[in-house]
């Protein structure tokens, strides 16, 4: 099991260099994947299989889904496209089956974790709901507040994006009006963009 | 053997969340510098796993517990906060956004 943390910890140390190091985005994030899978398995090999399985589903899955969503939303593909080249894949590929050997040895052989016993989930939950009950009340509240802080933050940016296309409208039937007037609009620098592309189909 | 596990749980530790930190002060783009802080605070919760694995204990897992609930948050926000940068900034980079007003 000894070596199983070694080799887990190099491939940690080796992909979360190539998050920092990477200029293409898409790739940062791979190796991100990559780094804590390595992560979850240190885990498992220092005797916590409960947190190894939840860095897997927590981080690897929800978090870098929302990592995901993001890089789709914000339409970052300009600069760096989403459809990666096959040789992207070599790096993260190789760092992962190094992890999967490890993990499907680790499994195979009945292995004994580095730090003498495993504790498991069921010490985990008892400690969690025993004396730690309290953190488990205030996480709550943490992850509640947080879910209303990140929608209020999204609807105001969708609340002036709402008001700057209605200016625009307004700014495109001024200028079809009278497309002298249409300096004096008010705030929407858009809205007199539009409105010069209007005068200028008109010449 | 166990004390081993504890030191050099500790050092991977202090290397990822070093690195990690390296690059939240290089790094100019948005979500790098987020995807570093995840770094970090992933670093910080293996030096608790490692600490309770140490004294087979489970109050080291518990605090990583608390550990990926804050991130998550954390992580809900900030990226709220990048679509709100790139839509007023009309940029990622971290720099642009060097003035402060209401």
């Amino acid at each position: 099991m000894t070596a199983l943390f070694y080799i887990a910890a190099v491939v940690a140390v080796l992909s979360t260099l190539m998050v920092v190091t990477r200029t293409n985005l898409v790739h940062a994030l791979l190796y991100l994947v990559v780094s804590l899978f390595a992560v979850a398995v240190v885990f498992y090999t220092l005797g916590a299989p409960f947190v190894a399985a939840l860095e897997v589903i927590v981080y690897a899955g929800a978090i870098m889904m929302l990592f995901l969503f993001a890089v789709m939303l914000l339409n970052v593909g300009a600069d760096s496209p989403l459809r990666i080249p096959s040789w992207a894949w070599v790096g993260p590929g190789i760092l992962v089956a190094v992890l999967l050997a490890e993990v499907v040895y680790g499994i195979t052989r009945q292995t004994q974790p580095l730090a003498g016993a495993e504790v498991g989930p069921a010490a985990v939950s008892e400690a969690l709901y025993g004396p730690y009950v309290l953190g488990v009340e205030l996480a709550s509240m943490l992850l509640l507040a947080a879910l209303i802080g990140a929608r209020h933050v999204a609807a105001r940016a969708r609340d002036e994006e709402e008001a700057r296309e209605a200016a625009t409208h307004r700014g495109a039937a001024a200028g079809e009006a009278s497309p002298e007037r249409d300096a004096g609009v008010p705030g929407a620098a858009r809205g007199s963009e539009t409105g010069v592309t209007g005068q200028g189909g008109e010449a | 053997m166990a004390d081993v596990s504890l030191d050099h749980g500790l050092v991977l530790a202090a290397i990822l969340f070093a690195i990690g930190f390296a690059g939240l002060l290089t790094r100019r783009n948005l979500i790098v510098v987020l995807a570093c802080i995840e770094i970090m605070l992933n670093a910080a919760g293996l030096a608790f796993v490692a600490a309770g694995a140490r004294w087979g204990q489970a109050d080291g897992q518990v605090m990583f517990l608390f550990v990926l609930a804050m991130a998550a948050a954390e992580v809900a926000v900030g990226l709220a906060i990048a679509i709100r940068f790139r839509q007023s900034l009309k940029s990622l980079d971290v720099d642009d956004a060097d003035e402060m007003k209401g």
